[in-house]
Protein backbone atom coordinates (compact mmCIF):
# COMPACT_ATOMS: atom_id res chain seq x y z
CA UNK A 1 0.00 0.00 0.00
CA UNK A 2 2.66 2.44 0.87
CA UNK A 3 4.32 1.65 -2.22
CA UNK A 4 1.37 2.32 -4.36
CA UNK A 5 1.22 5.28 -2.49
CA UNK A 6 4.58 6.54 -3.39
CA UNK A 7 4.44 5.04 -6.86
CA UNK A 8 1.04 7.31 -7.53
CA UNK A 9 2.67 10.31 -5.80
CA UNK A 10 5.63 9.81 -7.95
CA UNK A 11 3.74 9.93 -10.85
CA UNK A 12 1.66 13.05 -9.65
CA UNK A 13 4.62 14.81 -9.24
CA UNK A 14 6.12 13.81 -12.56
CA UNK A 15 3.09 14.83 -14.56
CA UNK A 16 0.69 17.52 -12.99
CA UNK A 17 4.01 19.27 -10.87
CA UNK A 18 3.26 22.25 -8.43
CA UNK A 19 0.31 23.63 -10.13
CA UNK A 20 -2.57 21.10 -10.90
CA UNK A 21 -4.63 23.84 -12.23
CA UNK A 22 -2.36 24.49 -14.86
CA UNK A 23 -2.86 20.59 -15.94
CA UNK A 24 -6.58 21.10 -15.52
CA UNK A 25 -6.90 24.13 -17.85
CA UNK A 26 -4.81 22.66 -20.60
CA UNK A 27 -7.09 19.57 -20.81
CA UNK A 28 -10.31 22.09 -20.52
CA UNK A 29 -8.26 23.86 -23.32
CA UNK A 30 -7.88 20.80 -25.53
CA UNK A 31 -11.62 19.52 -25.13
CA UNK A 32 -12.91 22.54 -25.87
CA UNK A 33 -10.97 22.63 -29.12
CA UNK A 34 -11.98 19.63 -29.76
CA UNK A 35 -15.13 20.58 -29.46
CA UNK A 36 -15.58 23.30 -31.78
CA UNK A 37 -13.41 21.56 -34.76
CA UNK A 38 -15.93 18.47 -34.21
CA UNK A 39 -19.50 20.93 -34.37
CA UNK A 40 -18.30 23.52 -36.29
CA UNK A 41 -16.24 25.01 -39.13
CA UNK A 42 -14.78 28.02 -36.94
CA UNK A 43 -10.98 28.18 -36.71
CA UNK A 44 -9.75 26.84 -33.18
CA UNK A 45 -6.08 26.84 -33.18
CA UNK A 46 -6.21 29.85 -31.68
CA UNK A 47 -7.18 28.24 -28.53
CA UNK A 48 -4.65 26.76 -27.11
CA UNK A 49 -2.41 29.68 -27.13
CA UNK A 50 -5.82 32.04 -25.14
CA UNK A 51 -5.24 29.36 -22.60
CA UNK A 52 -1.63 29.51 -22.35
CA UNK A 53 -1.80 33.49 -22.10
CA UNK A 54 -4.66 33.35 -19.05
CA UNK A 55 -3.19 30.04 -17.02
CA UNK A 56 0.46 31.33 -16.81
CA UNK A 57 0.12 34.65 -15.48
CA UNK A 58 -2.56 33.30 -13.46
CA UNK A 59 -0.70 30.67 -12.07
CA UNK A 60 2.42 33.22 -11.36
CA UNK A 61 0.10 35.44 -9.73
CA UNK A 62 -0.94 32.58 -7.42
CA UNK A 63 3.02 31.67 -6.67
CA UNK A 64 4.07 35.07 -6.03
CA UNK A 65 0.93 35.68 -3.49
CA UNK A 66 1.94 32.96 -1.70
CA UNK B 1 19.23 18.83 -41.64
CA UNK B 2 15.85 20.65 -42.25
CA UNK B 3 13.99 23.14 -39.71
CA UNK B 4 12.30 20.78 -37.93
CA UNK B 5 14.85 18.60 -37.57
CA UNK B 6 17.61 20.75 -36.29
CA UNK B 7 14.29 22.17 -33.73
CA UNK B 8 14.35 18.25 -32.80
CA UNK B 9 17.52 17.89 -32.14
CA UNK B 10 17.72 21.34 -29.93
CA UNK B 11 15.15 20.43 -27.94
CA UNK B 12 16.00 17.36 -26.77
CA UNK B 13 19.34 18.05 -26.41
CA UNK B 14 19.27 21.05 -24.27
CA UNK B 15 16.28 19.04 -22.44
CA UNK B 16 18.43 16.23 -21.92
CA UNK B 17 21.66 18.66 -20.88
CA UNK B 18 19.63 20.02 -17.90
CA UNK B 19 17.94 16.32 -16.59
CA UNK B 20 22.03 14.90 -16.99
CA UNK B 21 23.14 18.03 -15.11
CA UNK B 22 20.74 16.93 -12.04
CA UNK B 23 21.42 13.55 -12.65
CA UNK B 24 25.10 13.78 -12.70
CA UNK B 25 25.82 15.43 -9.78
CA UNK B 26 23.82 12.98 -7.65
CA UNK B 27 25.92 10.33 -8.49
CA UNK B 28 28.83 12.29 -7.82
CA UNK B 29 27.72 12.85 -4.62
CA UNK B 30 27.03 9.25 -3.80
CA UNK B 31 30.10 7.90 -5.31
CA UNK B 32 32.50 10.62 -3.45
CA UNK B 33 31.40 10.58 -0.54
CA UNK B 34 30.47 7.16 0.53
CA UNK B 35 33.64 6.44 -1.33
CA UNK B 36 32.27 3.21 -3.15
CA UNK B 37 31.91 3.73 -6.78
CA UNK B 38 31.41 0.41 -7.07
CA UNK B 39 27.57 0.63 -5.51
CA UNK B 40 26.90 4.25 -7.59
CA UNK B 41 27.51 2.54 -10.72
CA UNK B 42 25.56 -0.41 -10.19
CA UNK B 43 23.21 2.26 -8.92
CA UNK B 44 23.75 3.93 -12.70
CA UNK B 45 23.45 0.43 -14.58
CA UNK B 46 20.08 -0.84 -12.37
CA UNK B 47 18.83 2.46 -13.43
CA UNK B 48 19.49 2.77 -17.16
CA UNK B 49 18.01 -0.78 -17.48
CA UNK B 50 15.03 0.09 -15.97
CA UNK B 51 15.33 2.71 -18.29
CA UNK B 52 15.93 0.40 -21.22
CA UNK B 53 12.67 -1.89 -20.16
CA UNK B 54 10.05 1.52 -20.05
CA UNK B 55 11.61 2.76 -23.75
CA UNK B 56 11.90 -0.46 -25.17
CA UNK B 57 8.08 -0.96 -24.02
CA UNK B 58 6.92 2.68 -24.86
CA UNK B 59 8.58 3.24 -28.33
CA UNK B 60 6.55 0.59 -30.37
CA UNK B 61 3.61 1.47 -28.63
CA UNK B 62 3.93 4.98 -29.75
CA UNK B 63 4.48 4.18 -33.13
CA UNK B 64 0.85 2.19 -33.26
CA UNK B 65 -1.36 5.31 -31.97
CA UNK B 66 -2.63 6.74 -34.78
CA UNK B 67 -0.82 10.38 -35.58
CA UNK B 68 -3.65 12.75 -34.44
CA UNK B 69 -4.04 11.26 -31.20
CA UNK B 70 -0.49 11.17 -30.76
CA UNK B 71 -0.24 14.35 -31.11
CA UNK B 72 -3.30 15.31 -28.51
CA UNK B 73 -1.74 13.23 -25.70
CA UNK B 74 1.70 13.85 -26.22
CA UNK B 75 1.06 17.90 -26.83
CA UNK B 76 -0.96 17.88 -24.35
CA UNK B 77 1.66 16.44 -21.56
CA UNK B 78 4.10 19.24 -23.18
CA UNK B 79 2.15 21.85 -22.95
CA UNK B 80 1.98 20.71 -19.05
CA UNK B 81 5.66 20.12 -18.39
CA UNK B 82 6.28 23.55 -20.53
CA UNK B 83 4.08 25.67 -18.31
CA UNK B 84 5.53 24.04 -15.72
CA UNK B 85 9.02 24.75 -16.23
CA UNK B 86 8.02 28.04 -17.53
CA UNK B 87 6.70 28.60 -14.75
CA UNK B 88 9.44 27.81 -12.45
CA UNK B 89 11.98 29.41 -14.56
CA UNK B 90 10.19 33.05 -14.66
CA UNK B 91 9.73 32.45 -10.83
CA UNK B 92 13.68 31.75 -10.65
CA UNK B 93 14.37 34.94 -13.18
CA UNK B 94 12.32 37.38 -11.40
CA UNK B 95 13.63 36.85 -8.14
CA UNK B 96 10.56 34.88 -6.09
CA UNK B 97 12.55 31.64 -6.01
CA UNK B 98 15.72 30.79 -5.54
CA UNK B 99 18.16 29.98 -8.58
CA UNK B 100 18.57 26.35 -9.09
CA UNK B 101 22.21 25.76 -7.78
CA UNK B 102 23.70 23.04 -8.31
CA UNK B 103 26.58 23.16 -5.54
CA UNK B 104 24.11 23.69 -2.95
CA UNK B 105 22.16 20.55 -4.12
CA UNK B 106 25.56 18.95 -4.66
CA UNK B 107 26.60 19.91 -0.85
CA UNK B 108 22.99 18.43 0.56
CA UNK B 109 23.22 15.10 -0.88
CA UNK B 110 27.11 15.32 0.38
CA UNK B 111 25.65 15.84 3.74
CA UNK B 112 23.03 13.14 3.72
CA UNK B 113 25.10 11.10 2.54
CA UNK B 114 27.83 11.78 5.22
CA UNK B 115 24.90 10.87 7.61
CA UNK B 116 23.71 7.70 6.16
CA UNK B 117 24.94 4.36 7.80
CA UNK B 118 26.34 1.93 5.77
CA UNK B 119 24.85 -1.78 4.90
CA UNK B 120 25.38 -4.55 2.32
CA UNK B 121 23.10 -6.25 -0.12
CA UNK B 122 24.15 -8.74 -2.30
CA UNK B 123 26.71 -7.85 -4.94
CA UNK B 124 26.28 -4.15 -3.70
CA UNK B 125 28.79 -3.31 -0.72
CA UNK B 126 26.88 0.16 0.24
CA UNK B 127 23.34 0.43 -0.55
CA UNK B 128 22.74 4.12 0.40
CA UNK B 129 25.22 5.00 -2.64
CA UNK B 130 23.23 2.01 -4.81
CA UNK B 131 19.87 3.67 -4.01
CA UNK B 132 20.66 7.42 -4.15
CA UNK B 133 22.43 6.55 -7.93
CA UNK B 134 19.77 4.09 -8.73
CA UNK B 135 16.88 6.54 -8.02
CA UNK B 136 19.21 9.43 -9.67
CA UNK B 137 19.47 7.87 -12.82
CA UNK B 138 15.88 6.67 -13.22
CA UNK B 139 14.01 9.65 -12.09
CA UNK B 140 15.96 12.17 -14.02
CA UNK B 141 16.34 9.38 -16.87
CA UNK B 142 12.57 9.23 -17.24
CA UNK B 143 11.80 13.05 -18.30
CA UNK B 144 14.92 12.08 -20.49
CA UNK B 145 13.39 9.25 -22.44
CA UNK B 146 9.43 10.63 -22.42
CA UNK B 147 10.80 14.27 -24.08
CA UNK B 148 13.06 12.06 -26.22
CA UNK B 149 10.50 9.27 -27.55
CA UNK B 150 7.69 12.44 -27.80
CA UNK B 151 9.54 14.23 -29.58
CA UNK B 152 10.95 11.77 -32.27
CA UNK B 153 7.60 10.27 -32.61
CA UNK B 154 5.85 13.00 -33.48
CA UNK B 155 8.77 14.00 -36.13
CA UNK B 156 8.91 10.70 -37.09
CA UNK B 157 12.26 10.33 -36.21
CA UNK B 158 13.16 8.57 -32.94
CA UNK B 159 16.88 7.78 -34.12
CA UNK B 160 17.70 11.76 -34.34
CA UNK B 161 16.56 12.16 -31.14
CA UNK B 162 17.62 9.08 -29.57
CA UNK B 163 21.47 10.40 -30.71
CA UNK B 164 20.38 13.78 -29.05
CA UNK B 165 19.62 12.88 -26.00
CA UNK B 166 22.64 10.15 -25.87
CA UNK B 167 24.98 12.92 -27.10
CA UNK B 168 24.16 15.10 -24.10
CA UNK B 169 23.57 12.47 -21.28
CA UNK B 170 27.61 11.72 -22.73
CA UNK B 171 28.54 14.96 -22.99
CA UNK B 172 27.45 15.90 -19.18
CA UNK B 173 28.59 12.74 -18.22
CA UNK B 174 31.99 13.03 -19.29
CA UNK B 175 31.68 16.76 -17.56
CA UNK B 176 30.93 15.99 -14.39
CA UNK B 177 33.43 12.74 -14.09
CA UNK B 178 36.34 14.68 -15.44
CA UNK B 179 36.01 17.47 -12.74
CA UNK B 180 34.72 15.02 -10.11
CA UNK B 181 31.94 17.82 -8.85
CA UNK B 182 28.71 19.33 -9.47
CA UNK B 183 28.92 20.96 -13.12
CA UNK B 184 27.88 24.47 -11.39
CA UNK B 185 29.28 26.26 -14.44
CA UNK B 186 26.43 25.17 -16.83
CA UNK B 187 23.81 27.50 -17.06
CA UNK B 188 20.91 25.85 -16.18
CA UNK B 189 18.74 28.08 -15.02
CA UNK B 190 19.21 29.91 -18.39
CA UNK B 191 18.92 26.17 -20.59
CA UNK B 192 15.30 25.55 -18.58
CA UNK B 193 14.18 28.60 -19.48
CA UNK B 194 14.54 27.98 -22.95
CA UNK B 195 13.83 24.69 -22.95
CA UNK B 196 10.29 25.92 -21.44
CA UNK B 197 9.82 27.46 -24.01
CA UNK B 198 10.45 24.72 -26.71
CA UNK B 199 8.77 22.48 -24.80
CA UNK B 200 5.72 24.67 -24.68
CA UNK B 201 5.68 25.90 -28.08
CA UNK B 202 5.56 22.42 -29.69
CA UNK B 203 2.76 21.44 -26.76
CA UNK B 204 0.88 24.42 -27.77
CA UNK B 205 1.19 23.46 -31.60
CA UNK B 206 0.86 19.56 -31.50
CA UNK B 207 -1.93 19.21 -29.15
CA UNK B 208 -3.81 22.01 -31.00
CA UNK B 209 -3.42 20.21 -34.24
CA UNK B 210 -4.58 16.82 -32.55
CA UNK B 211 -7.33 18.19 -31.05
CA UNK B 212 -8.26 18.99 -34.81
CA UNK B 213 -7.54 22.39 -35.29
CA UNK B 214 -5.30 23.58 -38.84
CA UNK B 215 -2.60 26.39 -37.76
CA UNK B 216 -2.25 28.88 -40.41
CA UNK B 217 0.80 28.09 -42.24
CA UNK B 218 0.77 24.62 -41.22
CA UNK B 219 4.61 24.12 -39.21
CA UNK B 220 5.55 27.35 -40.58
CA UNK B 221 3.13 28.26 -37.55
CA UNK B 222 5.91 27.35 -34.87
CA UNK B 223 8.72 29.87 -36.10
CA UNK B 224 5.65 32.73 -35.15
CA UNK B 225 4.37 30.70 -31.91
CA UNK B 226 8.23 30.36 -30.82
CA UNK B 227 9.16 34.17 -31.07
CA UNK B 228 5.84 34.87 -29.21
CA UNK B 229 6.16 32.33 -26.26
CA UNK B 230 9.41 33.70 -25.74
CA UNK B 231 8.67 37.20 -25.61
CA UNK B 232 5.39 36.52 -23.27
CA UNK B 233 7.70 34.61 -20.99
CA UNK B 234 10.23 37.37 -20.64
CA UNK B 235 7.34 39.80 -20.26
CA UNK B 236 5.94 37.91 -17.75
CA UNK B 237 9.82 38.29 -16.11
CA UNK B 238 9.84 42.01 -16.22
CA UNK B 239 6.19 42.33 -14.67
CA UNK B 240 7.00 39.93 -11.81
CA UNK B 241 10.83 41.72 -11.31
CA UNK B 242 8.58 45.63 -11.45
CA UNK B 243 6.09 44.02 -8.78
CA UNK B 244 8.72 42.24 -6.09
CA UNK B 245 10.74 45.81 -6.06
CA UNK B 246 7.45 47.71 -5.75
CA UNK B 247 6.31 45.57 -2.96
CA UNK B 248 10.13 45.39 -1.52
CA UNK B 249 10.12 49.16 -0.90
CA UNK B 250 6.47 49.51 -0.12
CA UNK B 251 7.54 46.97 3.29
CA UNK B 252 10.91 49.53 3.70
CA UNK B 253 8.83 52.40 3.82
CA UNK B 254 5.95 50.62 6.03
CA UNK B 255 9.21 49.71 8.24
CA UNK B 256 10.51 53.32 8.31
CA UNK B 257 7.11 54.79 9.26
CA UNK B 258 6.71 52.54 11.98
CA UNK B 259 10.56 52.82 13.69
Amino acid sequence: MKWLKSFGAFWYDFVIGDDWRLALGVVIALAVTCLVTATSSMAAWWIVPVAVLILLPASLLRAVRR
Amino acid sequence: MTGAAVALFVSVFLACVVEAVEAVTIVLAAGSVRKDWRSAMIGVAGGLIVLAVIIAALGPALTVIPLRWLRLMVGGLLLIFGLQWLRKAILRASGHKALHDEAAIFAEEYASAQAAGRTSRGIVSDWYAFTLSFKGVLLEGLEVAFIALTFGSNQHDIPLAAIAAVAAVVIVSALGFAIRGPIVRAPENAMKFVVGILLTTFGVFWGAEGAGADWPGADAALLVVAPLVALFALGLVVVLKRAGRTSRSATAEKATVAS
